[in-house]
């Protein structure tokens, strides 16, 4: 019987993975982001499933991509520092084609900073903090219950695209306590990666089906496939070849800008009639409700534009928006991230005003309210 | 060999390593221990770092990953408690394992993970053309030791033993009966396994070390390796300049995998 | 039946069989590539096939 609890954010995404089919866990301690790995620790041996507490930040990586290509849903969970550890080894899950769960409860920063303050400084780092070129996958949840099904998400994304999958929590999130309901049947899908259809006699593991995504044998299937960081073709194994290096590259992206609409989360508040938008993600998208209800209050037409999926950026929603609205703020706290790829979208075409704060408060309704009059 | 290439190896030869390298020997051990006790190809997996011993992975035909710099180790601990049942075997080179994958290294042997580890010593980073390595001997030259190398080297063994590892063993390129012999012990073992092959770099250690060549400095391994029960019988003048080879350690202690399988049951006994 | 099997694809001369041979069986050819020259006083013994670093040569055994 489903019934009411009181759960924290880091829970929820705990729960989320379990639910989600998650059965290994690696990762070190790491504030704000820790309670993740405590109910894992808990949790996981409860269903079968293994937690290990790694050595350093990329050890943790390293195991969970390691048990990923083994066969088994993994995630590890970290804060700013720790996801700059694991960027090397992000990339390697990009190439190597490894889904898997990243998630990265931020604080401020950069370095030690204020690890038990909220911050959004890892916006640009989720998308650009690993090395090379690669398309990303990153989701940002407002509130615990979401923090819940966009772990599940995450996986299935992960899954689904053969991708590292980067949940992007902040401190607000992680560690606010909010009312949650245990669902009793999960009404989300669970995805699984796709296995091979062919025997090992014909099959090639890293040739791509329609999608864009390669199936995916377990260790044991009898596959004897072969995983590398270098570049591959379809047998997995490396090759200096121009025409294949070019391919691979484009495919880490393109499997990703050609599912976009299926990647693609968002929530729209108010913004039928809004001639001012505010874009918010995350624990800042909070502030946003009442900000815009005392806004309307007065008489001014504003709404809210929230990403879910922050990375691939929703260019097209955002180019909508453009269109009909007179201003877009960008509140987040951070020293003024994502307004560069939303200025870099939107490309003149409407006003794009950056609200940013990085002082490890959250940006309060009364702030974005004063941006919001602010506009003329 | 001739059927353990049809059986064990891809069709990927003739390998990438320079004439004379060590690398293709100690695959080759690694192939025929496997062979000797046949274990399930289906339910053995290679995984290997960076480097140019790490590139063995992809000659066997195996489930084989060819990790990140350093990271053989925590990706084999993923791969080794995800499929508690299977062999996994470790294979790298002195400096994946000692340098930037020196921690891994230790924490593993700490919790006596039930993985074999042979690390492919040639006392150099050859890939990357002839830096030292924490294995490079002291004052010996290396690209980015012009003047001699002033780092002291580790002693894999002492590493291995005063982190916990419970099988231990080094062998050479030259003892090829006996570095096959101590890899499928290595295998055999339940715990953290780790075994040594002392092998030739001739191109970027025995150059700029004025070494001689392949087969001199297989020479050089016969005439430096003694095995360890013989050594204990020598004294100290008689012992200089040589290291002992063979099973150097071997003990007991519980086993990372097979502890955590109880944890399972414990968390599983008290429900939710 | 030859008692050493080649494959002289697989040889990169390197010399090692040739200078582990107890009975001087093998030799480099002119292109450096290994040479079975005196297979009468191969004794079988398995030394080069054991060291060979490039799976280049064979002993097969009755």
């Amino acid at each position: 019987m489903a019934k009411a609890v009181l759960m924290q954010g880091n829970q929820a995404c705990a729960e989320g993975a379990i639910t989600a089919g998650a059965r290994f866990f690696a990762g070190y301690p790491i504030t704000p982001s820790t309670e993740v790995a405590e109910l894992l620790a808990k949790r996981l041996p409860q269903v079968g499933g293994t937690f290990i507490q790694m050595e350093d930040e990329i050890a943790g990586m390293a195991a969970v991509i390691g048990s990923s290509i083994a066969g088994t849903k993994s995630l590890t969970a970290t804060s700013g520092p720790g996801f700059s550890l694991k960027q090397e080894l992000i990339g390697y899950a990009s190439i190597a084609e490894v889904p898997c769960v990243i998630v990265n409860v931020q604080r401020t920063g950069p370095s030690t900073g204020q690890p038990t303050s909220p911050a959004q400084g890892d916006v640009m780092q989720a998308r650009w903090g690993s090395h090379g070129d690669r398309g990303v996958i990153a989701l940002s949840p407002s509130s615990v219950p979401e923090t819940f099904t966009l772990t599940i998400d995450a996986f299935n994304l992960a899954e689904k695209y053969r991708t590292p999958v980067i949940l992007l929590l902040d401190e607000i999130i992680g560690h606010m306590r909010e009312k949650f309901v245990m669902p009793d049947s999960i009404q989300q899908m669970i995805i699984n990666r796709k296995k091979p259809t062919l025997p090992p006699s014909e099959f090639l593991p890293y040739k791509p089906d329609e999608d864009g995504v390669p199936p995916m044998p377990a260790y044991g299937d009898g596959y004897r496939f072969h995983t590398t960081g270098l570049v591959h073709d379809y047998t997995g194994f490396p090759t200096g070849s121009n025409a294949v290096t070019n391919e691979v590259i484009d495919r880490l992206h393109s499997k990703i800008t050609k599912n976009i609409d299926d990647i693609m989360k968002y929530e729209e508040f108010n913004l039928d009639d809004a001639e001012i938008a505010v874009v918010a993600f995350g624990g800042t998208a909070r502030s946003a409700y009442a900000a815009i209800e005392s806004a309307r209050a007065q008489g001014i037409r504003a709404g809210l534009f929230r990403p879910i999926t922050i990375w691939p950026a929703p260019e097209k929603q955002l180019l909508r928006l453009a269109d009909k609205v007179k201003a877009v703020i960008v509140a987040e706290m951070n020293h003024g991230q994502y307004v560069k790829e939303v200025r870099q979208i939107i490309n003149g075409k409407t006003q794009v005003v950056s609200l940013a704060k990085w002082n490890n408060e959250p940006i309060t309704p009364s702030e974005m309210l004063a941006s919001i009059q602010a506009i003329r | 060999m001739e059927n353990l290439l049809a059986k064990y190896y891809r069709p990927r030869l003739p390998h990438m390593w320079c004439p004379g390298c060590g690398n293709g020997i100690v695959t080759a051990c690694v192939a025929r221990a496997i062979d000797k006790l046949q274990l399930d190809q289906d339910k053995t997996a290679i995984v290997s770092g960076i480097g140019c011993s790490s590139r063995a992975s992809g000659y066997l035909n195996f489930d084989s990953l060819h990790t990140a710099h350093g990271r053989a180790i925590p990706f084999a601990t993923g791969v080794k408690l995800t499929k508690p049942e299977h062999n996994v075997i470790v294979l790298t080179g002195d400096g994946d394992a000692t340098a930037i994958g020196g921690n891994h290294f230790i924490h593993a042997a700490r919790r006596n993970i039930n993985l074999t580890v042979v690390v492919y010593n040639n006392s150099i980073y050859g890939m990357t053309g002839g830096q030292y390595s924490p294995l490079t001997p002291h004052m010996s030259m290396a690209t980015t030791a012009p003047y001699g190398n002033v780092d002291r080297p580790f002693d894999l063994y002492e590493l291995a033993k005063g982190a916990g590892a419970t099988f231990i063993a080094r062998a050479t390129t030259y003892h090829a009966t006996l570095l096959t012999d101590l890899i499928a012990k290595a295998i055999s073992h339940k715990g953290f396994a780790i075994v040594e092959a002392v092998s030739a770099c001739p191109i970027s250690f025995g150059r700029q070390n004025k070494m001689g060549g392949p087969a001199k400095m297989m020479k050089w391994q016969k005439d430096h390796a003694v095995m360890v029960e013989a050594m204990a019988k020598l004294d100290q003048t008689q012992i200089e300049g040589k290291f002992p080879i063979g099973v150097l350690y071997q003990g007991e202690g519980p086993e990372y995998v097979t502890e955590y399988q109880k944890v399972i049951q414990r968390a599983m006994g008290s429900g939710k | 039946m030859m008692k050493l099997k080649t494959i002289v694809s697989h040889c990169k001369g390197c010399g090692i069989c040739i200078e582990f041979c107890p009975k001087q069986v093998l030799e480099l050819n002119e292109l450096g590539k290994v040479n079975v020259a005196r297979e009468e006083d191969c004794v079988s013994c398995g030394q080069c096939e054991l060291r060979c670093p490039d799976y280049a040569i064979f002993v097969r055994k009755k």
